[in-house]
Formats: structure tokens, C-alpha cells, sequence
């Protein structure tokens, strides 16, 4: 049950550090040392250490895929997803701006990105495939610090796929790229057999510019930085499932999808470096909280930057229907994809200049700060709970499917 | 929201976490058995261990009904809906469970036609749908779910669809937590006792384990101030000496269960003689099956199953992990052949069971969790 894209290789969507070099190298070590503060007076390590090390080793050890055959949770942006990528994809294409596994590659003042949509039902409350597909790619651009500037459209159409549906697509697609700024300079059409492809995928290129001189790092997390994130989470995610209709569940959502180039560009703006430096300076990193939601983004920038990201539940805005809908489907709403919410990790000094800078335009208008980074454990995200409790936000395993009991 | 958020106060786990660590005698350590996986969740998504007295360690138990099915039994499913023109139906968290040959994920991977549903009435819709399929509902769970599987194969008599059966896998709690509790080296205190299952079979089934094993069981309710009050009800029973079945989730379970749901069930199905569970191994009378009379619904009749049986690998340990008897990591496979990418006992099919937890997280004491949090 993936809301939409499949995996895709540029970049998007992982969390470890570049393999090749240890990855984790720093955190290991933070670690070895806490298991013997916490081993006490003892010289030699326990068993329960040696079965710690041993798992240890193993997280470090390359990321291999086990299956023979691709399976539904190769695409739901979890953990198989992340070891196929860096198994199959980046392993075959490895390069340097391949490498960081970001939103897009950026080179020079160059930033390129690709987006596949896979979508289901094609039309949803808020929005449908065609601003979809021009959204998500502007957004990834954006996420960049870049400003978006031309797309590639590449339709895979079903035999038998309606005319009307597909203009109704398309004049989407074209009022969504007015709205972002952008053309769609060129494309590719196929289409293939009745029952091969589920009426319509599109996937879109886009090539952004880089004016303000921001250097953005899933790597560079500070501890102290705030975490904020656009606005409330989960509406996308939870639109597209209530839509599928199977679920005999009403409620009155509609999708996040958005543009948000132009919220980048004023946080950017607001946010300069401490001395004067580029525009956006203070701005440590961005991402949209796509497919796996916050906490997926926020377990790839921990594991990248080695920080801890501590999350305050009681201040993560999320819209009442989403939180009911989510609340009865036994799904928690941080791992369910946004198309137009980001996350924000600002240095701590600038996080007021940044929380106003996003509140003053309409898609930033319940902008958050919802965590921090820390030092201590590194790579881990954590959740203070509304409940006044504490837990362990991890990396799904799979899709976030309703629990049965 | 409403009906939620009163059960979700911090201000009140705080007075009560103050109340349970009065009632802990000094010197003495409590394991209480939260049975239900849904307890475990709560325990999980809200970070409820905070407010425990350090004497309080909860063992996660047997309760999580897609992580008990035993391997073979995934098999045998896996089988059927290989068959020609079967389309096989289940919840969505039995996708990744894995049997001996992979899980429904792999399965539909090589081609089966498996669909996720929300409810056996999905399932049959289905088969309304599909007239020339066979359409199969793995049928998994309690007492929780039992009845609804039986109402959706009266319902299929009652509108004449023929196409649809159910793999029948339904298991009931008072076996397995029976053979927890005869199990010479058990280390349990108290029973946080089902909350939804209860809600069928009531609270009655349970007083033998308070008259015969001595061990107070309080049957509760899925919100964290419903799981705190509850461990404050087995220690406040534990410090006077007594040993009850008490009813903290009275707003939803009758004390005499629900006679509608108990009655569609046993119209529809009987205990089987023994019944395979994952880690715990073979427990008598711990499953229902489909009656002789609702054969034709029966996928176990209708489909020739191959009914092999995949004994859990002798090194695991799961049961001793269940009953407290052993830590995760003092397993003999834990981390070795048992991962959670290929997970062999049930305390690691499920992110939340015991195993799962701690060969994710181990390595981070709760204390140093709890340091990164205050900062």
C-alpha cells in the first residue's frame, strides 16, 4: 500500500551513509565506549556485549538483498527499500553526486532530480497524478536549495486508458507547472497492453538552479539545531487510503500536494549565516516528507549526520481527522507520506527568524519546531510522548498497514 | 479527541506512578505478562515504561495473532493460494510473516494472487465479485476476530456463494497462557489480562489462574492511563496478598462475555484437538477449526493441503523468551540465524516482540534514552 512512487534510483529516499567507507564509523565508537562505561568495573565484555557487538557488526556489514524477486515492500520507502537501493542501484551507478543519496544531484549550480508516480486512485480529494507528478518533482528541486526550472513529462499509458482522463491529467499538470514556475520542455510517451500498467504512470525529470549559494547536507546536522517541520503531517498518505475506498472509513481529508519552492526560497532567504555568509546559511538541510513520512526523513538525517533527533509529540501539528483516521487504523501518522510538507533543520540561533519567515506564507502557516539534535545517541530518533513517555522512533520494516487487533 | 485523550493524561500517570512505586516492597522484583500484542503496542507507542517502578518489568506475551502462526501453517497457505484460479485474501500484517518458504509478500512476487483485506466481509465481497475464482480467507486471530469470520461464513451460506472458504487458524488464549503457566521454571508475578478478546469470552475463563496458580490477572483496556491502572491494580493485589481476576476495562467487557458472539463461533466452528504455535509448540485444544457442517467452507477440506510441519528450529527459544525465563540476547539463535530480516520465533516476527526490540535498540540502555530525552 504505497501512496505512490515506486523506488526510483537517483537519489531519493535512503538513509546510511555512503558505504565504502565504514558507515557509522564515529557512532560504533561512541558506542563501544558506552558498552564498556556501562559494563562497570568488569575488563572483559559480557556475553550480552559480545551478542550487542555482533549485531553491531552486522548493521555496518554491506547492504544485501536476500529476496530472489522484488516484493511490494521493495517500494514502501522502509528499510527493504533502503538496502535495495544501495544493493542493486547504487552499487551499479556508484559515483559522487550519486553518492549522497539526496532529494537531487547537485553540481555546480545544476540540480537534477527524477520522480516516478505510480498513484492510486489516479484522482483524490486535493489533487490528482498530474500535479502530483509536477509537485514532487519541483519539491525535490526545492529541497535542493534550488529553483526549479524545466521538467520532462514520460507518460506509460494503458491501452484503453481514457482521453478525457488523460486531458483531465494533463491540465493539472499545466496549471500545477504555472503555479510552480516551471515548463515541461519535453517528454516521452508509451503505451502498453490492457492489464500491463494501472491506466496511467508518469514519471518527471527537472533541472533546477542554484542562485543562492546554500549548501545543503543531510550530513550536516548540528547538535542543537531545531527540527521544524511545514505543517500539519500525514494528509496525503491518509487521502490516498481513505480514497482507495476499501476501508469503509469517511472522513473529509484531502491531500497536502504543493509546490513549495517559494517556501524555500523565503526560508532561505530569512535564514543567512552567522558572518554575513550565503543566503541560507543557517539552513543546515531540507527534505519533503514524502513516501515513509517524518520519521523516515528524520531516521535518514540522524544516520547521516550521527545526531540524535529528539521529537516533542505534543508539538507536531496534525489536523484532528487525520489523527482520528489514523488513531483507528492503528497507524501512526509520522510515517505517512506529506507531498507538501518539508522538514526544516535550522541552527538553533535562527529558528525564530526561520518559524516566521515560513508562518508568513499560506503553505507554511502551522509551521513547527517539533525536536532538536543532540549528541547522544547518535543516529537515533526519539520521541518524547504526549503521554510523557519516551520511545524509539525507528525505520519501518515495511508498509504501515492497519493492525488487526 | 474525545474518548481518547482522557485516557491519555500525563498528570494522572504521573499520580498513579507514584502510587505503584509505594506499593512495590522494597528488595522485591515483579514480571507481569502483558499477554495481549495490542497491550504491547500501547506500552510501545506511548513510551509507557517511563512511569514504571524499576522493580516492573512487563514480558511481552503470546498475543500477537499473526506472530504465533507456525511456519508450516504459512506453508500450507502459501499452498492453497498457488492453486489454480485461487485468490487468497488476509489481513495485512500476516504479508511479512515469514513461513518456510517465504512470506504472502514472496508469494505474490512469484505470481499469487494474494489480496490484503480489512475484514473476512471484503473477502467475500471478493468472491461475490469474482464467480469463476476460489476465494480464500486465512482466516487468523482470537476470540478476538473468531466471530467474524463465522458471521462472514453464515453470511456466504445464507446468500448461496460457494466459491469462498476459510483457512481456518483462529486460536484461543486460555490454552497458551495455561502452558505458560505450567511451565516448571516461570517467572511471572501477574497477568495484564486481553482487553478485546475478553470482551467475547468475558472474565470468567480466567479464574483459575488466580484460584489455582495463585496469580492475580487484570483484564484491561488499550490506552496507556488503562494499562498503568492496571499494573497499580496487580500490585495493589500482590501487596495485600490476594489474587484476583479483576476487571479494570468494565466499559467494554462484560463480566459474562458476549453470549451473541460466543454462539455464532460455536455454531460455526470447534476446538481442534492440538494446534501448532509458533515458540510455544504444540498446545492441546489451543485452536478452532471449521464444524463437519460448514465443510464446504472449509479450505482445509476443500483444497488438498500438504499439512507439512515445520518444526521450529530446537535452538530457539521463543518459549523461554515468552515466559520470562530468558532474556533476548541469552538465546541460542538470537542475532545469529534468528534477525529480524529472517526471523525464526515470534518474539521477532513482530517489530514489537521482545526480540525485535532488543536486537534493534539494545544497545541503547533506557537510561541513556531517557538522558538524550531530559536534555
Amino acid at each position: 500500500m504505497t501512496p505512490e512512487h515506486t523506488t526510483e534510483h537517483t537519489t531519493e529516499h535512503a538513509t546510511a551513509p555512503a558505504p565504502g567507507e565504514a558507515p557509522g564509523g564515529e557512532a560504533t565508537a561512541l558506542w563501544a565506549e558506552s558498552a564498556v562505561r556501562e559494563a562497570g568495573p568488569r575488563s572483559r565484555p559480557t556475553r550480552e556485549d559480545q551478542v550487542l557487538q555482533r549485531i553491531e557488526r552486522a548493521r555496518r556489514g554491506k547492504a544485501r538483498v536476500r529476496e530472489d524477486l522484488v516484493t511490494l515492500a521493495h517500494g514502501a520507502g522502509g528499510k527493504a527499500t533502503h538496502t535495495l537501493i544501495e544493493a542493486v542501484f547504487l552499487e551499479a551507478f556508484r559515483n559522487p553526486l550519486l553518492e549522497p543519496l539526496g532529494d537531487g544531484a547537485v553540481t555546480g549550480t545544476l540540480a537534477l532530480t527524477t520522480d516516478a508516480y505510480v498513484v492510486r486512485p489516479l484522482f483524490f480529494p486535493g489533487g490528482d497524478i498530474g500535479d502530483l507528478a509536477v509537485n514532487g518533482t519541483v519539491n525535490d528541486l526545492a529541497m535542493c536549495g534550488a529553483t526549479p526550472r524545466y521538467l520532462s513529462a514520460g507518460f506509460i499509458l494503458e491501452e484503453g486508458f481514457p482521453i478525457a482522463d488523460l486531458r483531465r491529467i494533463t491540465a493539472s499538470m499545466a496549471a500545477a507547472a504555472r503555479a510552480a514556475g516551471v515548463w515541461i520542455v519535453t517528454g516521452d510517451t508509451k503505451v502498453v497492453e490492457n492489464g500491463k500498467a494501472d491506466g496511467c504512470y508518469i514519471t518527471t525529470a527537472g533541472v533546477g538552479t542554484l542562485d543562492r549559494g546554500a549548501t545543503l547536507s543531510a550530513a550536516s546536522v548540528t547538535p542543537g539545531d531545531a527540527v521544524i517541520v511545514s505543517g500539519p503531517i500525514g494528509e496525503h498518505g491518509m487521502t490516498i487510503m481513505l480514497a482507495r475506498g476499501e476501508l469503509d472509513l469517511e472522513a473529509h481529508l484531502t491531500s497536502d500536494t504543493a509546490p513549495l519552492h517559494d517556501l524555500t526560497a523565503r526560508l532561505l532567504s530569512a535564514c543567512g549565516g552567522p558572518t554575513g555568509g550565503p543566503a541560507g546559511g543557517a539552513v543546515r538541510c531540507l527534505r519533503d516528507a514524502t513516501r515513509g513520512g517524518v520519521a523516515t526523513v528524520l531516521n535518514e538525517l540522524a544516520t547521516a549526520s550521527q545526531v540524535s533527533i529528539v521529537l516533542d509529540e505534543n508539538t507536531i501539528p496534525i489536523r484532528p481527522d487525520v489523527r482520528g483516521a489514523c488513531e483507528l487504523l492503528g497507524i501512526d501518522p509520522l510515517y505517512v507520506a506529506c507531498e507538501g510538507r518539508m522538514i526544516a533543520v535550522v541552527a538553533a540561533g535562527h529558528a525564530d527568524a526561520a518559524l516566521d519567515a515560513l508562518r508568513a506564507h499560506p503553505l507554511g502557516a502551522d509551521a513547527a519546531i517539533i525536536g532538536r539534535a543532540g549528541d547522544d545517541p547518535p543516529g537515533l530518533v526519539l520521541l518524547k510522548t504526549s503521554f510523557g513517555g519516551t520511545r524509539i522512533v525507528d525505520l519501518l520494516v515495511g508498509d504501515p498497514l492497519p493492525r488487526i487487533c | 479527541m474525545r474518548f481518547v485523550d482522557e485516557y491519555r493524561d500525563a498528570g494522572r500517570a504521573r499520580a498513579l506512578a507514584a502510587q505503584m512505586a509505594e506499593l512495590c516492597r522494597p528488595g522485591r522484583a515483579y514480571k507481569f505478562m502483558e499477554v495481549c500484542g495490542g497491550h504491547t503496542h500501547t506500552i510501545y507507542k506511548h513510551g509507557l515504561e517511563d512511569y514504571l517502578p524499576e522493580a516492573v518489568s512487563l514480558i511481552h506475551g503470546p498475543g500477537c495473532p499473526v506472530c504465533v502462526i507456525p511456519m508450516g501453517r504459512l506453508d500450507d497457505a502459501i499452498h492453497i493460494a498457488e492453486q489454480p484460479d485461487v485468490i487468497m485474501t488476509s489481513f495485512g500484517d500476516m504479508m511479512r510473516v515469514p513461513g518456510g518458504r517465504g512470506s504472502f509478500l514472496d508469494a505474490k512476487a512469484r505470481g499469487a494472487d494474494i489480496r490484503m483485506v480489512y475484514s473476512p466481509l471484503d473477502a467475500l465481497k471478493i468472491a461475490r465479485q469474482n464467480p469463476r475464482k476460489r476465494v480464500v480467507f486465512m482466516a487468523i486471530g482470537f476470540e478476538t476476530t473468531a466471530p467474524s469470520t463465522a458471521m462472514t461464513v453464515l453470511r456466504a451460506e445464507t446468500e448461496g456463494i460457494h466459491n469462498f472458504s476459510v483457512f481456518c487458524n483462529h486460536v484461543t488464549i486460555i490454552p497458551a497462557i495455561k502452558a505458560i503457566l505450567d511451565s516448571p521454571d516461570l517467572h511471572l508475578d501477574g497477568f495484564i489480562g486481553p482487553g478485546h478478546v475478553s470482551a467475547v469470552i468475558g472474565c470468567r475463563p480466567y479464574e483459575f489462574i488466580a484460584h489455582t496458580y495463585g496469580k492475580p490477572l487484570v483484564v484491561t483496556g488499550f490506552e496507556p492511563l488503562d494499562v498503568l491502572r492496571s499494573v497499580y491494580q496487580i500490585l495493589a493485589q500482590l501487596a495485600e496478598g490476594r489474587s484476583q481476576v479483576e476487571n479494570q476495562y468494565a466499559r467494554v467487557v462484560p463480566w459474562n462475555g458476549n453470549a451473541k458472539a460466543l454462539n455464532v463461533i460455536s455454531r460455526v466452528m470447534e476446538l481442534r484437538p492440538y494446534f501448532e504455535w509458533r515458540g510455544l509448540g504444540s498446545i492441546s485444544h489451543s485452536a478452532l477449526k471449521m464444524t463437519e457442517k460448514y465443510a464446504a467452507y472449509d479450505a482445509e477440506r476443500i483444497f488438498q493441503i500438504p499439512g507439512v510441519r515445520v518444526a521450529d528450529p530446537k535452538a530457539c527459544q521463543c518459549g523461554e523468551v515468552l515466559k520470562g525465563v530468558l532474556k533476548p540476547w541469552e538465546c541460542k539463535v538470537f542475532g545469529t540465524a534468528c534477525t529480524p530480516e529472517t526471523p525464526i520465533g515470534t518474539c521477532m516476527v513482530s517489530s514489537e516482540g521482545a526480540c525485535a526490540a532488543y536486537y534493534n535498540f539494545g544497545r541503547f540502555s533506557r537510561e541513556r534514552v531517557k538522558e538524550a530525552t531530559r536534555r
